[in-house]
């Protein structure tokens, strides 16, 4: 379980959320929503441990994220604004690199596999600067399909995807939360998931 | 852990010799500036002999600062410097590797090239031997210290001038003790054996501290 305690940020001089509370249990999707600037990205970096909150406290299994350190780290998957993928490298690279660095063994089919199922079959073995933004993000998103992680904190993940890659990212995400994964997302779209929960966030409509 | 390390220096190689001309500008930028000094000073043979280990080090010193920039930059560039950051391995571990990374390309060429330079120079044979020597002990601290400054100036404007302020001063025990050895080995009574030691001393202590004061760094710059 997931959980921040009045916590309060602040980007400059502008506090952009104060005493915000969140709980999310396993299985749970929490969809975290608010105008542009609202303040989704810092909180979702914060809730990694990217960014240090002005004050108050976030907890993973009931321990400060910041004293487990590493073991946090390790059962979490973030996908940021940007891809976190090597132009010059082929996306087989991109993903054998992502994987070990997250600790996960991997078999160089299932590279393969993730690839496909991510629709780019033929494209595994270019570079990845050849190919069109959309595909640079499934390269990114096949990260999904490999990890062992339990908590997953995506920002907007459906931006520059297509109707097929948005269903499947769906599914993905589906499938996480009904093995009992956690998913923290921003995103203008809605969401729809066949089992588990979805929760909303709001933020910055307090005023 | 191991792997992550591999996996991490392999990667960095590949994509240096993926993007071959990054490699081969600090070199290039190496040999020139050492090469205008007989130029500039005239080819008078005790002349140069007496600027030859001097004028090695601050190139060395110079092409090392060149590469520093992009050390991090390409990665904070692409989100892949996120994905290190929250990949749950220890940090400074995955610094050292792009670190060692940077050296193979940087500063072991500058190592094997030493004895050309040597010989531009009137250097006498033991003398370039004791330069190969110190080049390949000094520069991976070169290295070192520079990550902790790539990680600070990491994403500010004008980082790279910057960079070179904070960094440069920090060279200078590499760069006395490093053209000493070279200097003293010129000289018949002389024992070079005691820089030689006092850089392994910087490279120990260098190889101990700089990747934590990187890492650390660079969770402050990514903030």
């Amino acid at each position: 379980m997931l959980e921040a305690v009045d916590l309060t940020c602040r980007r400059g001089d502008r506090r952009l959320f104060e005493a915000l509370d969140l709980r999310v249990a396993p299985g749970v999707l929490l969809h975290v929503r608010g105008r542009n600037g609202s303040g989704k990205t810092t909180l979702l970096r914060a809730l990694c441990g990217l960014f240090s909150p002005e004050s108050g406290m976030i907890r993973w299994r009931n321990e400060d994220i910041r004293r487990l350190g590493d073991d946090f780290r390790r059962d979490l998957l973030y996908f940021g604004h940007l891809n976190g993928i090597k132009s010059d490298l082929t996306g087989v690279e991109n993903l054998r690199v992502a994987a070990t660095l997250d600790g996960d063994a991997v078999h160089t089919d299932d590279l393969w596999q993730a690839l496909e199922r991510l629709g780019l079959a033929g494209f595994e073995d270019l570079p990845t600067r050849m190919l069109s933004q959309g595909q640079k993000k499934r390269v990114a998103l096949a990260r999904l399909v490999i990890s062992k992680a339990p908590l997953w904190i995506l920002d907007e993940p459906f931006t520059a995807l297509d109707v097929d890659a948005v269903a499947l990212l769906q599914d993905l995400i589906a499938d996480q939360v009904a093995d009992g994964g956690l998913v923290i997302l921003t995103t203008h779209q809605e969401v729809a998931l066949t089992s588990g929960q979805i929760e909303r966030l709001d933020l910055g409509s307090r005023h | 852990m191991g792997r992550s390390f591999l996996a991490l220096l392999r990667r960095d190689i590949t994509l240096a010799l993926r993007r071959r001309t990054d490699v081969l500008t600090t070199l290039f930028f190496f040999v020139i500036v050492v090469s205008l000094f007989p130029l500039g000073v005239g080819s008078e043979r005790e002349v140069l002999r007496l600027l030859g280990p001097g004028v090695v080090w601050v190139a060395a010193l110079l092409a090392s600062m060149l590469a520093l920039e992009r050390l991090f930059a390409a990665d904070y560039e692409d989100g892949t410097l996120e994905q290190l950051l929250l990949a749950g391995q220890p940090l400074a571990l995955l610094v050292l590797a792009k670190v060692l990374a940077h050296w193979l390309l940087t500063g072991l060429p500058v190592v094997l090239i030493a004895p050309l330079i040597g010989m531009q120079y009137y250097l006498p044979q033991t003398a370039i031997l004791m330069m190969m020597l110190a080049l390949l002990v000094g520069t991976p601290v070169l290295s070192l210290i520079g990550a902790i400054g790539a990680a600070l100036t990491l994403g500010l404007r004008g980082g790279g001038i910057l960079l070179s302020l904070l960094v440069l001063p920090l060279y200078v025990p590499v760069l006395i003790y490093g053209s000493g050895a070279v200097s003293v080995s010129t000289i018949a009574a002389a024992e070079s054996q005691p820089y030689l030691f006092l850089l392994g001393a910087f490279l120990v202590l260098a190889l101990v501290f700089a990747p934590l004061a990187s890492a650390a760094a660079l969770r402050i710059s990514l903030e």
